[in-house]
């Protein structure tokens, strides 16, 4: 399956499942003591938009506290949003109460990291599937163990397996439990929040083309969110780049990934190992100085400045905004006063000596 | 002479289920100054293998051989190998918070180390050279952040403190056990640069235990793949990421998701890997192997060598010809596997290419 072709499509507003306007997530932090006044925000998503296509796979990515998994959760409608607007099919689904809520539930669905942790051991996995055909009133008896068989079918666990319990099986098998079960009320999104890290590289990739069938076949959107940057090449049609609760870069993969704009995402491409030693050998690594700071008090101007290779006067000063640079298709979007250019080379944070 | 020879380690553990046989008699050695990767899933065995050399894996049967500088870890009391563990031979190990105190200071730490191996040492000559240390592995200010604990550094400062704290007596070996898998893309380039950079500097030799790949290709020198407790294939790491020989590590290679295939099909290892207490009869890959053969079900391969002089070594019945993944050599395999297949594998085989994740990637 082609996976680049989408984003020319982008402007077909038929095609928009999922449109995400300027969210924003604080959360108060409170001081000690009897009263407690709110002290602080953590901005854990900070102005954030994007768009989520029917039948296609945005891959977001960043490093641990840059708020991908709060956004996921704020478009789940797991957590309030503190500002900003979630639009499901051109409905404004932002903040809507429990009952409001209810039907879009349906359509938005949640596979998660952890396999062991997202399934209660306590119950079987034939219940566990079921679960959402008990919480809509679909079906019952008979023809819910039925549709629960059909299920495990699909995503190839063995449906003799109902009546067993979460521990007897593998991590693999779990994960495929998971996404029996978010796959039950055939949604139309579903987030997948790290889905394969906690899984064997040959597993892993069991997971990831049974994600990808199931995609063909039901014309499922994902929003996957990974930290693995190859495995969000292999799934996604689109790419957005977080870093400490804003856009670094957004927009079709090919671009994103062959000429990085944004000097953090080109760090995080350097820095990611490939299995080719080879190529480890041959390219330059932009090693970073650093770590990420604090969400709750971030850097002035352009976030990412205290660590960037290129930063200037300007970047402490003004905060960029997210555009396309010129030359750049208009869908390639990234948030720097100085862009990288083809062929930069961005190896003043020091170079990595190779073997 | 290696710096560490490891000869037909076994380590099995008896529980109330039977004997979990951990590691199935494994050889390998290191020289000073390299860097061997050993690469494998999870319960492949290959923590429990340098675990046993320091003696922390409590309550297995060993046996086997390991000698270090001359000395066998597995013959030596506790006391005596106390003495080694620390000074000459150094663990980093995944999760840098569990791996330090959280109510002393880190510099405490470091300093606690260097006193317990050299008792001679005074307290402020062990914190200076505690200062010195952090410096050496990249924490600013290390005169005052060797007063903090260990909460007050994030994960990749916390893995430099273990670094640290590693090289604080200069050992001969260090091994790192899944250093960087907790850490972020760019803080674990980080740490993967600073250890090459020590390792170059004093010539220690480097035992690099991962399930990641591309670790390996960043830092190995030679690569150990571990499956189900045994050495699948050894060999250098050009070899085994360009002409692998046993059919795990192609697996592996395979499945990864990389630039040149990606939005295409990922071809992955079909099952589970077994139960180490009831391992599969003959090759403990066969049940999962695309190519497994009649000799497969009944006879355990052993380490063989398939070519660059003997460096190269694999644990399959494939020929040394079937080698690499140029069209030329799985037209070899294939033919070999025909040949070498009847009824009984032919059976297996048929249900390994049943399973959904197969996608005929299997010879039947």
């Amino acid at each position: 399956m082609p996976r680049d072709t989408g984003a020319l499509e982008a402007s077909l507003s038929d095609e928009v499942l999922v449109q995400v306007d300027n969210l924003v997530k604080y959360f108060p932090v409170r001081g000690g003591g009897l009263i407690s006044r709110t002290i602080g925000q953590v901005q854990a998503v900070d102005g954030v938009s994007l768009t989520l296509r029917r039948g296609q796979t945005m891959g977001l990515v960043g490093e641990t506290g840059c708020g991908k998994s709060t956004l996921a959760r704020c478009i789940a409608g797991l957590i309030p949003i503190t500002s900003g607007k979630v639009t499901f099919e051109g409905r404004d689904i932002t903040n809507l109460s429990r009952r409001a809520m209810q039907p879009f539930r349906r359509e938005i669905q949640m596979i998660f990291q952890d396999p062991y942790g997202s399934l209660n051991p306590r119950r079987r996995v034939g219940s566990i599937i079921g679960e959402p055909f008990a919480i809509h009133h679909i079906s019952s008896g008979e023809q819910r163990k039925r549709a629960v068989q059909e299920l495990m079918e699909r995503v190839g666990l063995n449906p003799e397996h109902f009546n067993r319990f979460p521990a007897e099986f593998s991590g693999g098998q779990r994960q495929r439990i998971g996404v029996a079960r978010a796959l039950a009320l055939r949604p139309k999104l579903i987030i997948c929040d790290e889905p394969v890290s906690a899984l064997d590289v040959s597993i892993q990739a069991q997971v990831l083309n049974l994600l990808a069938d199931l995609q063909d076949d039901f014309g499922l959107a994902y929003l996957f969110i990974a930290h693995d940057l190859e495995v969000v090449r292999h799934v996604s049609h689109d790419v957005t780049v977080m870093y400490l609760g804003r856009i670094a870069e957004q927009g079709p993969k090919t671009p994103v990934y062959e000429s990085p704009r944004h000097p953090y995402t080109a760090a995080l491409l350097s820095a990611a190992p490939a299995a080719d030693p080879d190529a480890a050998q041959a390219r330059q690594r932009i090693i970073l100085t650093g770590d990420v700071p604090s969400p709750i008090n971030p850097p002035s101007g352009c976030r990412f400045h205290p660590r960037c290779p290129k930063a200037q006067g300007l970047c402490s000063e003004a905060e960029p905004e997210l555009q396309s640079k010129p030359g750049d298709p208009a869908v390639h979007l990234t948030a720097c006063h100085f862009p990288v250019q083809d062929g930069e080379i961005l190896a003043r944070a020091g170079r990595r000596q190779s073997r | 002479m290696s710096l560490l020879e490891v000869t037909d380690l076994r380590v099995g553990f008896p529980t109330s289920d039977g004997l979990v046989r951990a590691v199935r008699g494994v050889s390998f050695s290191v020289e000073s100054g390299r860097t061997l990767g050993i690469v494998g899933e999870s319960g492949s065995g290959k923590t429990v293998l340098t675990q046993t050399l320091l003696g922390l894996a409590p309550g297995g049967q060993i046996s086997g051989k390991a000698l270090f500088d001359g000395t066998d870890l597995l013959s030596l009391r506790p006391d005596e190998l106390q003495k080694i563990r620390g000074a000459q031979i150094a663990v980093i190990f995944q999760d840098p918070l569990t791996s330090l105190h959280p109510l002393y200071k880190v510099g405490w730490q470091i300093a606690e180390m260097i006193r317990a191996h050299e008792p001679s040492t005074s307290k402020s000559q062990a914190t200076a050279r505690a200062v010195d240390l952090l410096g050496r592995v990249g924490i600013p200010r290390p005169a005052e952040r060797v007063n903090d604990y260990p909460h007050q550094f994030s994960g990749g400062m916390r893995q430099r403190v273990m670094i640290a704290m590693a090289i604080s007596l200069a050992p001969k070996l260090i091994i790192a056990d899944e250093p960087t898998t907790a850490l972020d893309a760019t803080v674990q380039a980080q740490i993967l640069d600073l250890l090459l950079r020590l390792q170059q500097e004093s010539q220690t030799a480097l035992i690099m235990i991962t399930h990641d790949l591309g670790v390996v290709a960043d830092i190995a020198d030679d690569v150990m793949v571990m499956y189900a407790g045994r050495a699948a294939e050894k060999a250098t790491k050009h070899d085994i990421f360009y002409a692998p020989h046993h059919p795990y590590t192609k697996g592996l290679l395979e499945s990864i998701p990389n630039s040149s295939a990606a939005g295409g099909r990922l071809r992955p290892i079909t099952g589970q890997p077994p139960s180490l207490i009831n391992l599969p009869s003959g090759c403990a890959f066969h049940p999962r192997c695309a190519y497994v053969m009649d000799r497969c079900l009944t006879e355990e391969p052993r380490l063989v060598a398939v070519g660059d002089a003997g460096m190269h070594r694999s644990a399959c019945f494939l020929p040394p010809t079937a080698l690499g993944v140029t069209q030329e050599a799985e037209a070899e395999r294939k033919r070999v596997v025909v040949q070498g297949r009847s009824d009984a594998a032919a059976k297996v085989a048929e249900e390994i290419a049943e399973r959904p994740e197969a996608e005929g990637s299997v010879i039947a």
